[in-house]
């Protein structure tokens, strides 16, 4: 479903030139849940940004992408951005604070010429377990663990297959990240969709996915199914630290923390 | 009563209906804020003032501040002309009316060529980024760079003296600085996770920039828009001060007190008033737009 | 209720009038603290970051701090004046808050502002005052101490950006830390290393630990005692080993809800907010 060959994203230019993304290689299948786990700088959003076609006026991006057999090109096509969509990390940032629930669930279905977009509208808020009370409220009129489902129901007024999802709950509260995630596997299973998740948090991609890639300083270090993390048969030690850390508070631990890179 | 109370139900509804609705509402909410200040409460009072004079002005004025009654001139403020006459034996309490029609003509007119202008090449700008930004910026800084009154003059003496050419001038050298607020409202935008969404949703770059910049820029537009007015009369007062704006008979208040300066010493009244109304008018701009900062400013929530 | 006890809370309320009306940000907080780590859980709008802000009555401009009780070391800090409160703030109890990137002053040079918290305390010289930061910076394992005493806050990484707010909170060598969300904002590793920078130095010098966050594993793996605080009061008191046999359904909910590395739930179980949690009177022990 999707395959990346060799990605590069390049940053800046002369001096100050920064790699965000080095050579990195993933597939997924249609269907499937595949976890991009890394710490900050690891360029796991990057390479999500580039797949969705959004760096293109800030970076350098090469490499080839292939989306549902449609090669991606520097300009995204009408029917990429209706299969793929994105839910990002902010919940605030990622909804126009001027715009209502009602005008930035609209507009994606106005962009592609959709019809009964009132419908689909009230369709889409029902579907993230919002009534249709939130339409016509603005952004800061609501909880962040709501704004977050108006994110995910802009994600699915088009009726995409594949949602790219940047750390959908790392701003929100762990109750209220339950839910998201909970709300995040019903609709894979019910519209059968594949997801890419970024995350810094293990646990969260050990439930949702099931095969991930573990990045760090913009290369992939290892690629392995949540089975094997699970049972840390990892043999990178970056990954075994990054294991190990996500388990907790270790005093005797932390002593053998290396620095890497 | 009863329409007001239900207009008020209206607008403090708990889930508003329609877009209408909630828009309705924000403005609401900002009017209550905006009232709290009673100072920017006697701006709002002293522009709805100038609006209500110039709207009724047929109706509340006794001439048409035109015509000559040289048997009655120079009088001194008394019951029968509340501010005297001028040197044509006009009555200038009439004059001052009929000229906030002019006064409001041209804030309206700036306004409308200006902000136009200063967002669409502001917003580009700030987005676009790379040689389009330098070239807009620059084009920007050649014609802040200008006293405005010297390029108004400059200009004047191309296209000919008259109130249009006049307003003309004067929003030419106007509009860079909204241009350089839009621009940075922009440049602090222009990365945001929404803006990233509406590119991942396939909206054009037109689109992006009319329906999720601009209306962010619009605060501090509106805000650098009333507080530019009063300099915007008082140029504009300049101008036909030396002659190069309205032209005689038309009663602009910048024209008045230059043809009346030299009845400064015996006949104050005929330089002093005029000279006052546009006072009143620039403080009144200044207050309202303090006022719309302090309920505007992101800052402050909203 | 031991004479060890540093801090003594009892019975703390933080109220707020707002045009909305009365918001009640801390209504009815009790416990101790003593040589120990004790860390405050909870959700956002718990009142966590507001009880440790009234301690040191750093509440913010229209809120109302009330106690029956609020004494660190026998002195009440209720009534307090603020020259008194000015004391305690640095040398008695310290403060690390989340974000290096808005606590430290980013026109001053990291050294200038460590020994800046140590001046105001101690009457030194300014050798000895330098000598102690270079000691310190060594101490939370920063291995350049004179550059990165030179260096200003823009110029280090997050995590050592922290390291150098814990040596700026504990070179006055204050007897309790309240450390608010410090590693938040850092990455996992990171995080764990600077906790354990912590760890060593609140041990050797038998300091009491406030450290307040939403992270329930972190502070389970890290603290002696936990208190849960849901809107506004302590609903569950407990040692970090027996945080599996809450009491509490709040706790027992936020325990569940936590996506596992080793679970393979299909579905998380979600917290029901009880509204009888919020009329119950708080947990104590």
């Amino acid at each position: 479903m999707i395959d990346i060959q060799g990605l590069d994203v390049v940053f800046g230019h002369g001096k100050n030139v920064f790699h965000a993304v080095r050579d990195v290689s993933l597939r997924v299948e249609k269907g499937q849940s595949f976890g991009l786990v890394g710490e900050s700088g690891s360029g796991k959003t990057t390479v999500l940004r580039a797949l969705a076609g959004i760096l293109e006026r800030v970076a350098r991006v090469s490499g080839a992408m292939t989306v549902a057999d449609e090669t991606l090109l520097r300009h995204r096509s009408q029917s990429f951005r209706r299969r793929v969509q994105m839910v990002f990390q902010d919940p605030f940032g990622s909804l126009h604070p001027r715009h209502t629930v009602d005008t930035i669930l609209s507009e994606p279905a106005r962009v592609h010429k959709l019809d009964r977009i009132e419908e689909r509208v009230v369709q889409a808020l029902e579907e993230v377990g919002l009534d249709a009370s939130f339409r016509f409220r603005y952004p800061h009129q609501i909880s962040g663990g709501q704004r977050q489902r108006v994110s995910v129901a802009r994600a699915l007024i088009t009726g995409p297959e594949i949602i790219l999802l940047d750390e959908p709950t790392s701003a929100l509260d762990v109750s209220v990240q339950a839910e998201v995630l909970n709300l995040l596997m019903r609709l894979k299973r019910e519209h059968g969709l594949t997801y890419i998740l970024v995350s810094h948090n293990l646990a969260v991609v050990a439930h949702m996915c099931e095969s991930l890639s573990v990045m760090q300083n913009g290369a992939v270090v290892e690629t392995m199914s949540v089975q094997q993390l699970r049972e840390h048969s990892s043999t990178m030690p970056y990954t075994q630290q990054l294991l190990t850390a996500s388990l907790g508070y270790d005093r005797t631990a932390i002593d053998a923390f290396e620095e890497f890179g | 009563m009863t329409t007001e109370a239900t207009l008020r139900g209206w607008l403090l509804a708990e889930i508003p209906q329609s877009k209408l609705q909630a828009r309705c509402q924000r403005v609401f909410i900002g009017w209550l804020d905006f009232k709290r200040n009673p100072i920017a409460m006697i701006g709002l009072l002293i522009i709805v003032g100038l609006v209500a004079i110039a709207t009724l002005a047929p109706w509340i004025t006794t001439s048409n501040g035109l015509e000559l009654h040289l048997a009655d001139r120079l009088k001194p403020p008394g019951s029968e002309h509340w501010f005297g006459t001028d040197e044509l034996g006009r009555d200038i309490l009439d004059r001052i009316i009929w000229g906030s029609r002019i006064t409001l003509y041209i804030v309206a007119l700036v306004s409308i060529i200006v902000v136009p202008i200063g967002l669409l090449i502001g917003t580009v700008a700030g987005y676009m980024g790379g040689w389009v930004d330098t070239v807009l910026m620059r084009l920007t800084d050649i014609f802040l760079a200008f006293p405005r009154l010297i390029l108004a003059m400059a200009l004047v003496a191309v296209l000919g003296r008259g109130l249009e050419n006049a307003v003309l001038a004067i929003a030419l050298t106007t509009w860079s600085p909204f241009a350089r607020i839009a621009r940075a409202e922009a440049l602090t935008i222009r990365n945001s996770e929404f803006i990233l969404a509406a590119q991942m949703q396939g909206i054009s770059t037109v689109g992006i920039l009319v329906r999720h910049v601009t209306p962010l820029c619009m605060s501090s537009v509106t805000v650098r828009l009333t507080l530019d007015m009063a300099g915007i009369i008082l140029t504009a007062a300049g101008l036909g001060f030396l002659g190069l704006g309205a032209q005689p008979p038309t009663p602009e208040w910048g024209a008045m007190i230059s043809l009346g300066r030299q009845y400064l010493i015996d006949q104050w009244w005929v330089p002093t008033i005029p000279g006052i109304a546009i006072l009143v008018v620039s403080l009144g701009f200044n207050l309202l737009g303090d006022g719309l900062r302090d309920v505007l400013d992101p800052k402050s929530g909203n | 209720m031991t004479d060890s006890a540093l801090l003594r809370v009892e019975d703390l309320h933080v109220t707020y009038n707002t045009p909305t009306g009365l918001v009640r940000a801390v209504s009815g907080v009790s416990f101790e603290l003593g040589r120990e780590k004790l860390g405050i859980v909870g959700e956002s709008g718990s009142g966590k970051s507001q009880t440790g802000r009234a301690i040191l009555g750093l509440t913010a401009t229209g809120g109302t701090v009330s106690a029956s009780r609020l004494e660190f070391k026998g002195t009440n800090l209720l009534n307090a004046s603020e020259r008194t409160m000015r004391q305690i703030r640095g040398r008695g109890i310290s403060m690390i808050m989340q974000d290096p990137k808005y606590s430290l002053n980013p026109v001053m040079t990291v050294g200038y502002q460590i020994e800046e918290a140590l001046l105001v305390h101690n009457r030194t010289s300014k050798r000895v005052a330098r000598e102690r930061t270079y000691e310190m910076l060594r101490a939370v394992k920063i291995r350049e101490p004179e550059r990165v005493y030179r260096a200003y806050p823009h110029e280090v990484s997050g995590g050592m950006g922290q390291r150098i707010m814990i040596a700026m909170m504990m070179i006055p060598e204050p007897d309790i830390i309240i450390a608010d969300e410090p590693t938040s904002a850092l990455d996992v590793t990171v995080q764990l290393q600077v906790l354990a920078v912590l760890d060593d130095m609140i041990s050797e010098r038998g300091m009491g630990l406030i450290f307040i966050s939403h992270d329930l594993n972190l502070i389970a793996s890290f603290c002696d005692r936990i208190l849960i605080m849901y809107d506004g009061r302590v609903v569950e008191e407990c040692t970090a080993a027996e945080l599996d046999r809450a009491q509490h359904p709040y706790t027992q909910g936020l325990v569940n809800c936590l996506p596992r590395l080793d679970g393979g739930q299909d579905e998380l179980p979600v917290l029901k907010r009880d509204p009888s949690w919020l009329t119950t009177p708080g947990a104590t022990r």
